[in-house]
């Protein structure tokens, strides 16, 4: 491997984090903020920040850390939060089989925004794909970690009103969807996701619906296997 | 706080290690030197799709339907994010455009 590859790929990875850079400013902020009003000073932010690294899973915190200590719970509504990431770590077996050394952490890395871009983007030629997949999620999590803390030094300094800006992630997520949709013929295991996660949402309600809604995308994407699999090239 | 300190760092370890785990766990299942069951590959190349759909309905989770402002700001801003999408095919452009006009909705015209 050259020896330029680690940059070349740092460049071809960097514009596709910009929206991360953008909604992370007021998710990470707010989150710092939040921490900051329950008692818990820099040091903690980046400590909860560094390791755990799960925006939804960080807010959670901030219930279980200002409750008596109990880890059972803790780790069983961790694991529950996070269950979506079992469906990224299927998806990204593949692509990150050839990471060598940098496989580990971009596997630590894998939030809910790194994995969209990564397993939507081919990475552009004479980039290489294991360099590419690191950069993007280590920028992406550098963004949370220095985020958080900004937020819990002088969040309430902030003189522009920043609400709606965390919309930046729903539209990243509505434009690949459709990028997406435009690369396919037949829309099947999309429309699976669609359907199956916004009736959950509404028979289990916001606070329940993630685990039914991976458990019916599992389960249909499975029984319409013969369907499915000539769609996806 | 109804914590000391060891409690509060122990409590943020365990939140660590089981997010790593669900981030893991499946790469530990399926190791790469090992031939990974057909079922598991067809999956992989499929969830793709699925989950798109999924974080999207989960991004607009606390959305009501039924109280003001009855989920327009956010229909408005994805509607505008797509058609910009389709024409000009520029996820900056898209992406900024939509999250402007989402701030302007929901801090000016739905306030």
């Amino acid at each position: 491997m050259d020896k330029n590859a680690p940059r070349r790929a740092l460049k071809a990875a960097f514009p596709y984090t910009l929206p991360i850079l953008t909604g992370y400013m007021f998710l990470g902020i707010a989150y710092g903020i939040l921490m900051n009003k329950k008692g818990f000073g820099v040091g903690w932010t980046a400590i909860s920040s560094i390791t755990i690294f799960a925006g939804a899973m960080q807010y959670v915190s901030l219930t279980l850390l200002t409750a008596p200590f109990n880890p059972v719970y803790t780790l069983v509504l961790t694991l529950m939060v996070n269950a979506r990431h079992v469906f990224y770590g299927i998806s990204m077996l593949e692509r990150y089989k050839n990471s060598g050394r940098l496989k580990i952490p971009t596997i630590f890395f894998m939030a809910d925004e790194a994995f969209s871009i990564n397993c939507s983007v081919n990475p552009p030629k004479g980039v290489d794909g294991g360099w590419f997949y690191f950069w993007v999620s280590l920028l992406n999590y550098l963004y949370w970690v220095i985020y958080g803390c900004i937020g819990n030094l002088i969040g309430n300094l902030i003189p522009f009103e920043t609400k709606g800006l965390d919309f930046v992630l729903t539209a990243l997520f509505v434009v690949i969807f459709i990028n997406q949709w435009q690369e396919q013929k037949k829309h099947t295991a999309a429309l699976v996701g669609l359907l199956c996660s916004f009736l959950c949402l509404v028979i289990f309600k916001a606070e329940n619906f993630m685990i039914p809604s991976m458990l019916a995308i599992l389960t249909s994407l499975l029984f319409m296997r013969g369907k499915i699999e000539g769609e996806v090239s | 706080m109804p914590m000391n300190s060891l409690e509060i760092f122990l409590t943020i370890l365990i939140m660590a290690a089981g997010t790593a785990a669900t981030r893991f766990v499946s790469f530990w299942l399926f190791p790469a030197h090992k031939k990974t069951p057909n079922v598991v590959i067809y999956l992989g190349k499929v969830l793709p799709y699925s989950v798109m759909g999924m974080l999207i309905v989960y991004c607009l989770k606390d959305v009501s339907i039924l109280h003001w402002s009855h989920g327009l700001p956010e229909f408005i801003a994805i509607g505008a994010t797509a058609a910009l999408h389709l024409w000009k095919k520029n996820m900056m452009i898209s992406i900024s455009a939509g999250t402007i006009l989402y701030m302007i909705l929901i801090q000016f015209v739905f306030n």
